[in-house]
């Protein structure tokens, strides 16, 4: 799809691009021309400029959003949003379940093979025309019910895209998916025409609903129809009326019933051959054409033109022209009475002729038209690339050539930068997806099924989808956990846990941590712990730092800010003993950090004053060697350091350390009484 | 973002198929526009519903029955939120609501738990910092006591009379600290909870003794998002979970009832003895082997894709929606 921003004029204005995630930034400048520098638009409240035209014949996909007002000399920003269709409520039925089925058809494998396979491939060809046909009367119901004029045209243009959509993949599927042979191929056709070409539905209700249909002046209209589809019973059931009332028609009604009664048709079964179907089509279309050159009919013109639509007689066929309404169904009804053994690669010629005939150089084709007669020529690739410009959404190209990949009818395409067609438009399809505040989540899927580029896509775009609540961010995680990305998974994590440090949600940023096993942010969530404790004297979140549990081995930090705790606790619970112990394992251990050991040794003052004795001789010794290493690294940083507080306590440590092992050497040397 | 609020009529008209399914599709009744996303909500009584939304704020919206609208009743704004301005102009999202009328319990993503009732403009009681982590998910233990579970594996009960900001209890899986999601009580047996967790993992608690739980199942294997007992039928369960699945967890023991010649003497008479003490068939969930009494587990879902976010259940109903925007409804579940 193009995209044209209309308002943007580069031949007036220097513009200038930034890209977005999902959003492309146009600006306009004043530089290079008059003046020099570049202005910058304030940001001004946005209104919001829908403009697309949505004719068939061209495509505009960019909503444009024009920020300021166009007084001369200011300029202006364009947002220019891609893949607008994502946005509309009504087709994200649409999305949701076409995913689903996309999803089943890549589970399904090659399990089965031959006709069964095909069975399975046209049933999925079927599951996603119901899903548009249900889009469709959704968004009919809309457009009713609206009251708003922009929106109902809105609406009402979707339903006909939708339509149309169904219309091409409808064909697609007779032609490509179920590849139907010569014979059922024209039931098939006819199928298509009758459900497809609905212009004519209201007159065929308001004269089978009148009390008299015979009088109704589009009697023959209807009756027409109806043979022009192929409709012989129905015909025949209108013509019986007409004939009741008026009985001078009799024989002529009689014969014609007849002929049409006998027409011979393809069937599905494998109830005759080919050649069987044309030895008695030959022999029936002989018995027409001599009752119409006998003259049987001549008296009554409607019955003479039906047979001579019978008979095949282009010209009679064409005069119907208003009741067939498109080309497509001049070619089947064509087929109908001319060649109804066609084979599918003769469709081409028919086709082109038809087409010719119909619009009779008065009007040029439409794209619609140049995509059917594309499928009609069994050019796959030139479907898709007509419909790939024509329409505003990758929706129905991706889909469609995926299904007919699975029927293995594209050949390796090898586009110039590496990947196949049907890789290149799920992969532009699900890129739209992502742009989605909550489809994103099916894009991820399609991003699955791509062999070549999938993995690399998906991890670009996982990054930047926005993280606004913790549950979204479970679901980015868990998505890159099952799929091994473990870059995003730490970048993910890393993101929500700054997130809950800058709001000083400690427990949350600890949790992001240990999902990503991040050992470097449990150090800096620890050491933020520890400057609280320092600066407030208590430890904040207990609940936190008293249950760690095994996440405590995360990190060095970690495992002392627990065991430190832990520390803290054993003293209030009058367990010195052990709290000494602990003490002294932190420092010689090496699991505190350097800066901390002065706190530590502090906190073993009171222990050292204690009245009963707890450090053993040995562990004063540890706790003398420990102190002269603190303060010996530190002698010269602190030479001209008049810090009255530190020289003391480590006076008072010195003293208190001495006192200590003074008293625990003549106590250990005491022999016990026994 | 159009986020919407909206109440379906399940009807109970429409043909019931060849497997029991019900062909009636829930029709819409009405809706109305909610900002931000809908992290949880619950009726608070026949015409109240009340949500809350990820911007931080929890409205109670009431259903008029005789027009089929929905308006917004009353609206707490900023019942959660950060300190710092950065972050979505401070809103923190509010990840869990219970009620029981006229009281309101949320809680959110800034570690806060707010007593609202539903009359009062202003919050009955906030407990700041409750949690130094987010807590996920709250629901009644009883009427003044309430049960959260938060993202570093604990469950804590809060006493709301008392009016100290500490939890009255607080229970730890052992090993590693895999948040919680959910969290609900059974029924009639107070001190029976059920848990679950970041790695799908059901857990059952008896609250009356230890700090660890009774049991762990391996359930899903992804993020279980909710667990409910059918309020009338406690033998059941039902776990839902980010990888698409729905799980009916049936610990009823009292199946095959039928007493079989063959066990005239032996099995039948335990099931007899079993029934007629009224608490030991319900201690089917507190058993240490859950697999040697014959817990039937059954997956609703046939085709899974994309996560259940959320399921309730009631009388023979229920009802689950997916993240592929589809709500199913089943309305014979022990058919």
């Amino acid at each position: 799809p193009t995209q044209v921003v209309p308002g943007a004029d580069p031949s007036a204005r220097q513009l200038c691009f930034a890209w977005g995630p999902a959003e492309v930034l146009v600006c306009e400048t004043r530089f290079g021309r008059a003046g020099g520098s570049r202005s910058r638009s304030p940001s001004r409240s946005q209104s919001r400029s829908p403009s697309r035209s949505q004719s068939r014949s061209r495509a505009l996909t960019g909503s444009v959003t024009d920020t300021g007002e166009g007084a001369p000399g200011s300029s202006r920003v364009f947002l220019v949003r891609r893949d607008q269709d994502i946005y509309i409520q009504t087709l994200r039925k649409l999305f949701n379940e076409s995913h689903g089925i996309f999803m089943g058809l890549q589970r399904s494998e090659d399990e089965l093979a031959g006709k069964s396979r095909k069975a399975q491939l046209v049933q999925v060809s079927k599951n996603y025309r119901s899903v548009i046909r249900a889009c469709m009367e959704d968004m009919h119901q809309a457009a009713v019910s609206t009251r708003d004029p922009a929106l109902q045209g809105q609406y009402s243009t979707q339903v006909s895209i939708l339509s149309a959509m169904e219309l091409i993949w409808n064909l697609c599927e007779i032609l490509f998916v179920e590849a139907a042979a010569a014979g059922p191929l024209l039931l098939r056709l006819l199928d298509w025409v009758r459900l497809h070409v609905c212009d004519v539905d209201s007159m065929v209700r308001e004269v089978l609903s009148s009390e008299n249909p015979s009088k109704h002046k589009l009697f023959w209209n209807v009756v027409d129809v109806f043979v022009l589809q192929g409709r012989m019973d129905e015909a025949r059931h209108l013509l019986s009326k007409e004939v009741t009332a008026n009985p001078t028609s009799m024989n002529m009604y009689k014969i014609l019933d007849d002929l049409m009664k006998k027409m011979p048709m393809p069937s599905l079964g494998n109830t005759q051959t080919l050649t069987e179907l044309e030895l008695k089509w030959q022999h029936w279309h002989e018995e027409c054409q001599r009752f119409l050159q006998d003259g049987t009919f001549a008296s009554n013109p409607h019955m003479e033109s039906i047979c001579k639509i019978l008979v095949g007689d282009e010209d009679a066929i064409l005069e119907k022209k208003e009741l067939m309404t498109t080309w497509y169904h001049f070619l089947v009804t064509r087929l109908l009475y001319s060649h109804p053994t066609v084979k599918p690669m003769e469709l081409r010629f028919y086709a082109q002729s038809s087409m010719d005939l119909f619009l009779g150089g008065e009007s040029s084709p439409e794209p619609l038209d140049m995509i059917l007669m594309a499928a009609f020529e069994f050019e796959m690739h030139q479907v898709i690339k007509e419909c790939s410009i024509v329409l505003s959404n990758w929706w129905f190209v991706a889909h469609l050539t995926d299904l007919l990949d699975h029927c293995k009818l594209l050949q390796s395409h090898n586009l110039y930068f590496g990947s196949n067609m049907r890789e290149f438009l799920l992969l532009e399809y699900a890129s739209g997806l992502f742009s989605h505040h909550s489809l994103w989540q099916l894009g991820v899927d399609y991003f699955d099924h791509c062999p070549e580029f999938g993995r690399v896509y998906l991890e670009l775009h996982i990054e930047r989808i926005p993280l606004n609540t913790e549950q979204k961010a479970l679901k980015v995680l868990r998505i890159c956990e099952q799929r091994q990305m473990h870059e995003q998974v730490r970048s993910v994590c890393k993101i929500m846990a700054m997130k809950a440090l800058r709001n000083n949600r400690l427990g949350s940023a600890l949790s992001w941590s240990i999902r990503a096993k991040d050992a470097a942010f449990a150090t800096l969530i620890s050491d933020r712990f520890l400057k609280d404790y320092c600066e407030r004297g208590c430890f904040s979140d207990l609940d936190l730092i008293d249950n760690l549990g095994p996440s405590m081995l995360l990190s060095d930090r970690l495992t002392f800010l627990g065991k430190y705790r832990e520390f803290h606790r054993l003293y209030g619970e009058k367990r010195f003993p052990e709290a000494a112990r602990l003490l002294l394992t932190l420092m010689t251990a090496h699991i505190a950090p350097c800066s901390f050991w002065m706190t530590l040794l502090t906190d073993a003052l009171p222990l050292l004053e204690q009245k009963e004795i707890i450090f053993s001789a040995e562990q004063t010794y540890e706790l003398m060697r420990c102190l002269e290493d603190l303060t010996a690294g530190n002698a010269d940083k602190q030479k001209f350091q008049e810090d009255d507080v530190e020289t003391t306590k480590v006076e008072m440590l010195r003293l208190a350390l001495a006192r200590n092992l003074a008293r625990v050497i003549v106590k250990e040397g005491t022999v016990e009484g026994s | 973002q159009d986020n919407r609020i909206s109440l379906w009529s399940a009807d109970d008209l429409g043909n019931v198929g060849l497997n029991g399914e019900c062909h009636g599709e829930p029709h819409l009744l009405c809706d109305i526009q909610h900002n931000g996303d809908v992290m949880d909500m619950q009726f608070l009584d026949q015409e109240r519903i009340v949500v809350a939304s990820s911007t931080g704020t929890v409205t109670i919206f009431r259903h008029h029955q005789n027009n089929q609208t929905l308006s917004a009743n009353h609206r707490w704004e900023r019942a959660h939120y950060h300190v710092d301005q950065d972050t979505s102009c401070g809103g923190a999202a509010c990840t869990g609501v219970v009620c029981n009328n006229p009281e309101i319990v949320t809680v959110g993503e800034d570690g806060r738990i707010n007593l609202f009732r539903a009359d009062q403009k202003d919050a009955v009681r906030t407990i700041d910092n409750a949690d130094s982590s987010t807590l996920h998910a709250v629901t009644f233990l009883r009427t003044t006591e309430i049960l959260t579970v938060n993202s570093i594996g604990q469950l804590k009960i809060w006493d709301l009379r008392q009016q100290r900001n500490e939890p009255s209890q607080i229970f730890s899986l052992a090993g590693d600290r895999v948040p919680l999601h959910c969290v609900d009580r059974h029924p009639n047996q107070q001190h029976i909870v059920a848990t679950g967790g970041q790695d799908g993992m059901l857990s059952i608690w008896d609250i009356r003794q230890g700090t660890m739980p009774v049991s762990l199942l391996n359930a899903h294997e992804a993020e279980m998002w909710e667990v409910h007992f059918h309020p009338s039928n406690p033998d059941h369960l039902f776990t839902c979970s980010e990888d698409g699945s729905l799980w009916h967890w049936d610990a009823s023991t009292n199946r095959s009832e039928k007493p079989s010649f063959l066990h005239q003497g032996g099995r039948s008479t335990t099931y007899l003895s079993h029934n007629t003490i009224n608490q030991s068939v319900v201690s089917a969930w507190l058993s240490n082997d859950p697999t040697k009494d014959r817990m039937e587990i059954t997956n609703l879902i046939p085709n899974q894709t994309l996560s259940v976010n959320s399921l309730d259940v009631l009388g023979p109903c229920l009802v689950y929606g997916t993240d592929a925007e589809a709500i199913y409804v089943n309305r014979q579940l022990f058919a």
